[in-house]
């Protein structure tokens, strides 16, 4: 054994000292001829008689170094680099054939990688925690109604903290964040920064360890405690310039003073875990005191003790929260705080799943198609390459060793492929890293990592033998040596063969047909969601974060905010503006609405998602009016109890009734009164139909401000002409810019939209590579057949005649493929049911229009080679031979 | 030449040269060969360049090892010797082809006399 090693090792050594060894073992020969010439004059011989008998004992010295080698190298590598080199040659030779196939190549294997590389860090990789396997998220009120209602209140959260047996650790963020508005000042111009109030735990169960200072001490959570916060990596960086010495130093949020602990590494990226899309500056401790009283506002996540399962975890959680409910009757608890557990990697990735093993299969069946194509372009080369095939085989190549050729063609080539393909990939994970506009989650963190290097190799290997064997099979049946003595066309002749082709070209044409189809659904349910009536018109609507001055507490918001409004609608262009805590589509929180002469059950929802608007509001978003009016500047200034609702909540709380007067409480301390009914407006995502909803004055403390203005006018024309005016009333007014409404739609439906251009062009690609694959064959068998076509000519048949026959027998095969790629299509529909959205798995449109376009396609493939049989020349194509 | 001379077998070339450098010591590769040609009496077929091969093969597995050197005539050559190694190595060769040539003579010679003893 150990001989052996030693002796693998050495011929590895010989292997890269070729030269030398060469020139050693030519010396030895040299000496060991002159040492034989000399004993054979010794002999007697005559100089001539003496040389010529000593190469004659020694043999052929090629030979002689050839067995040398063979002896103390690797021959099997020799023989591959000689194969490639050869490759390479060939390769060079036909350039056309060679640019094609990896092109082609590059596009299928970067797409694949690219893919694969989006699929890992989402759903394969575990969440970039340590042990993350045993992270698990909280699901309030069965995963029902929202943020809202998944979350709990800070009572729920400590019972859970205190009770649950199946933790390590259980703690807790803010969940509602986004919608709390800090403003920064006192280091450069005032920002608004975001901040995330989390559990004293937090960090410490997530595995996170600052990169400068410390994390927050349990008395800092306490009420009246000294303001202290984290900054975030990407906040330290671009605010303080990674400043080291940032720790201890002193900014104002919100006009207190607040000392900065800690920077947490940049290998932490929370928004991108919990909130995709959104972006965090900050991390302050959760002062539970104070949100005790705000109801559902907080997200628990929870370790796992080592060994505990995810169902050991349900089962005590079923257990303990009618047991929570038991001990608590105080009215804020006033739901049943059930816990639905998933793994936190679920809770974040899992709604993908589907989604992206649906796009893997998309780029899976593009390489298929790849790989058929390839194999008929090879098969096309091999028929013109019989005869070097015969020579070398005349000239003593084996079978195997004409074959292994053949695969070292097929792996050179997808080698090529791969390598562009991995730049093609890299270029475009690069760029969905950098796409903030879709709200994935961690796809900040795609990169081409070393797994995905390794996926590459494997379907490169994979590829590389899969189009290498079709051709590998015809030469391994067929006598090479025929082919010497035929006359001109060789291997390709026989039917068998055209068959073989006939078969890639319909199988290309059924794969490409499930792609279509398959895109086809997601297209249509796309645009079905694009044409979803959202309650408000987000064109020609701009909105901008506005400060009106955090320290203004009650009385003085209303008046302030008027003034503003006052001065905004006075800037020319602007056709109405209004102020919401929220936006649609981008934040929410509910409270109570119930009707107190209506009768709820257990399962009732009294609940609905506020908004707190001022006059205008409304109007500006483009929000239909059904019945009664908008609230009035003096309800806002009495603070009256008065409420706006959708019509969801109309119909739920005031079946068969106008709501408009009738008295409603859940909202205010004081008993409520309904002015009026608007349309519902799409909350969450545009795909899931509004609950009940509600609008009320702004003189209740709103949380942040949102100027919507409505107006022809550009967002960065009314930046400028209205952000002075904020500036003028208000100095502290963030820096802000305008955006469009739009933009809020195009977030939302930005996952959507990412899947469909991804799966669309992979349709697009796939059905380029089966026009190719058409044309590729129906071309070669028009130009194989020039002869029998002219006998035909000559015997009478138009040029017409044969151009249908041309054309009919593509379409035969474009139809044989659509029929099997419809039955496949059906298959994939099924699966993909739940990506869909208001279509049906066998809607007509997008099978019929999919399966025209490739019969349409297939058709214009076929026509061109059908042209020119339609022009052969009988005399001509008669003599040829 | 009338008779055919005898092809050699797999491995014999490298049990060959063994026992030629252990029987004789240092030797370059010209001396082998002719070694092993006045041995068999030139019955063995031997392109003498093939004997390099083995040479670099039983080089490789530390049984023999090799040096320049200067020949008898004055003539640069590369000297090669039997190792520690390739001495225990001969010895197992060795007796593995005594007994395997033993068998296939007294199998013979029972063929030869046409049947049992």
């Amino acid at each position: 054994m150990k001989d052996q090693i030693r002796e693998g090792l050495q011929r590895v050594r010989s292997f890269f000292r070729k030269d030398a060894m060469d020139r050693e073992l030519d010396e030895e020969m040299a000496s060991h001829i002159e040492m034989a010439v000399e004993e054979n004059l010794k002999k007697g011989m005559g100089e001539e008689e003496a040389r010529r008998q000593a190469l004659v004992r020694f043999g052929g010295e090629q030979q002689a170094k050839e067995t040398h080698r063979e002896a103390r190298g690797l021959p099997w590598v020799d023989m591959v680099l000689q194969d490639l080199r050869y490759t390479f040659r060939s390769l060079r030779r036909d350039r056309g054939f060679a640019f094609i196939a990896i092109v082609i190549l590059a596009l299928g294997i970067g797409a694949n990688i690219a893919v694969f590389s989006v699929v890992n860090t989402l759903v394969l990789r575990p969440l970039p925690y340590p042990h993350a396997e045993q992270l698990v998220w909280f699901a309030g009120n069965h995963g029902q109604g929202g943020l809202s209602g998944v979350t709990y209140n800070v009572s729920s959260y400590e019972e859970y903290a205190k009770h649950a047996r199946s933790f390590q650790e259980v703690t807790c963020y803010q969940a509602f964040w986004g919608s709390t508005e800090y403003n920064m000042t006192g280091h450069g111009d005032p920002k608004h920064v975001q901040a995330v109030m989390v559990a004293n735990n937090f960090f410490h169960m997530m595995g996170v360890n600052p990169l400068l200072g410390r994390t927050f001490r349990p008395e800092e959570h306490a009420k009246g405690a000294a303001l202290v916060s984290m900054l975030t990596y990407p906040f330290w960086q671009r605010e303080f310039g990674g400043d080291p010495n940032v720790v201890g130093r002193t900014i104002e949020m919100n006009n207190k003073a607040v000392t900065i602990i800690g920077v947490l590494p940049q290998s932490f990226d929370f928004a991108s875990v919990f909130s995709p899309g959104l972006r965090v500056d900050f991390f302050i401790p959760a002062y539970m005191d104070e949100i005790r009283n705000w109801g559902n506002t907080v997200a628990i996540v929870a370790r796992l003790k080592p060994g505990v399962t995810l169902g050991q975890a349900q089962a005590e959680a079923n257990i303990l929260s009618p047991q929570f409910r038991a001990a608590h009757p105080e009215p804020d608890w006033f739901m049943e705080y059930t816990a639905d557990l998933s793994s936190l990697q679920d809770y974040v990735t899992g709604k993908l799943r589907r989604s992206l093993f649906a796009l893997w299969g998309a780029v899976g069946l593009i390489l298929l198609i790849v790989c058929v194509n390839l194999s008929n372009l090879l098969l096309a080369r091999l028929a013109s390459r019989s005869k070097e095939f015969a020579m070398r085989s005349a000239l003593g190549a084996g079978r195997g060793r004409l074959i292994g050729q053949l695969l070292t063609e097929s792996l050179a080539l997808s080698g090529i492929g791969a390598t562009l393909g991995v730049a093609i990939a890299y270029g475009v994970t690069t760029y969905l890293a950098h796409q903030g506009s879709i709200t994935l989650p961690m796809l900040n963190l795609v990169l081409v990592d070393g797994a995905a290097l390794l996926w590459t190799l494997l379907i490169t290997l994979l590829v590389g033998l899969l189009f290498g064997i079709v051709p590998g099979l015809i030469l391994s049946r067929t006598n090479v040596q025929e082919s010497l003595k035929d006359a001109g066309r060789g291997l390709s002749e026989g039917r068998g063969h055209d068959r073989l082709r006939s078969v890639l070209v319909v199988s290309e044409v059924a794969l490409a047909c499930v792609l279509l189809v398959g895109s086809g659904l997601l297209l249509r349910s796309f645009l079905r969601v694009l044409d979803v009536d959202l309650g408000f018109q987000p064109s020609e609507a701009a909105v901008v974060d506005i400060n009106y001055d955090p320290g203004a507490k009650g009385e003085k918001i209303a008046p302030s905010l008027q003034q503003i409004l006052a001065a905004v609608k006075a800037v020319p262009g602007v056709e109405a503006a209004g102020v919401a805590d929220m936006l649609p589509l981008d934040r929410d929180r509910s409270w109570g609405l119930v009707n107190p002469s209506r009768e709820y059950g257990k399962n009732d929802q009294q609940s609905a998602i506020v908004r707190i608007v001022t006059p205008g509001y409304l109007e500006a978003m483009g929000i239909r009016l059904i019945e009664g009016r908008d609230i009035t500047w003096q309800e806002v200034f009495d603070r009256a109890p008065v409420a706006v609702i959708n019509e969801t909540a109309a119909r739920y709380h005031w079946p068969g009734q106008s709501p408009i007067g009738r008295e409603a409480r859940g909202f205010s301390d004081k008993p409520g009164r309904i002015i009026g009914v608007v349309a519902d407006v799409r909350v969450s995502s545009l795909e899931s139909s509004s609950g009940p909803e509600i609008y009320l004055p702004a003189s209740i403390d709103p949380e942040g401000a949102q100027l919507v203005v409505r107006s022809k006018l550009p967002p960065d024309v009314l930046t400028t002409s209205i952000l002075p005016v904020l500036r003028r009333l208000n100095p502290a007014q963030p820096n802000n810019t305008f955006r469009p409404v739009q933009s809020l739609v195009d977030r939302s439906v930005s996952p959507r939209r990412f899947f469909v251009y991804l799966v669309g062009i992979f349709a697009a690609l796939g059905l380029t590579l089966a026009a190719l694959g058409i044309y590729g064959v129906i071309s070669y068998s028009v130009t194989r057949q020039t002869h029998e076509i002219g006998i035909r000519m000559a015997l009478g048949a138009s040029g017409a005649q044969v151009q249908r026959s041309v054309i009919g027998r593509t379409l035969r095969l474009a139809g044989i493929g659509i029929a099997i790629g419809a039955v496949g299509s059906i298959v994939i529909a099924r699966w993909i049911e739940s990506l869909l959205f208001r279509t049906e798995p066998w809607d007509p449109v997008a099978f019929v229009s999919m399966v025209t376009l490739l019969l349409a396609i297939a058709g214009l493939a076929g026509y061109i080679p059908s042209m020119r049989a339609s022009r052969v020349e009988p005399v001509i194509a008669l003599r040829h031979e | 030449m009338a008779e055919s001379k005898l092809d050699l077998l797999q491995g014999t070339l490298d049990l060959m040269v063994l026992q030629i450098l252990a029987a004789m010591g240092e030797q370059h590769g010209y001396g082998i060969a002719r070694r092993i040609e006045q041995v068999s009496g030139d019955e063995v077929l031997l392109n003498q360049g093939t004997i390099y091969a083995a040479l670099v093969r039983l080089q490789q597995r530390g049984w023999i090892r090799a040096e320049w050197g200067v020949s008898d005539n004055n003539r640069k050559a590369k000297f090669y010797a039997i190792t520690q190694r390739g001495r225990k190595q001969l010895a197992e060769d060795a007796a593995y082809w005594q007994r395997l040539s033993g068998v296939m003579g007294r199998l013979l010679s029972m063929s030869e006399e046409g049947g049992e003893e």
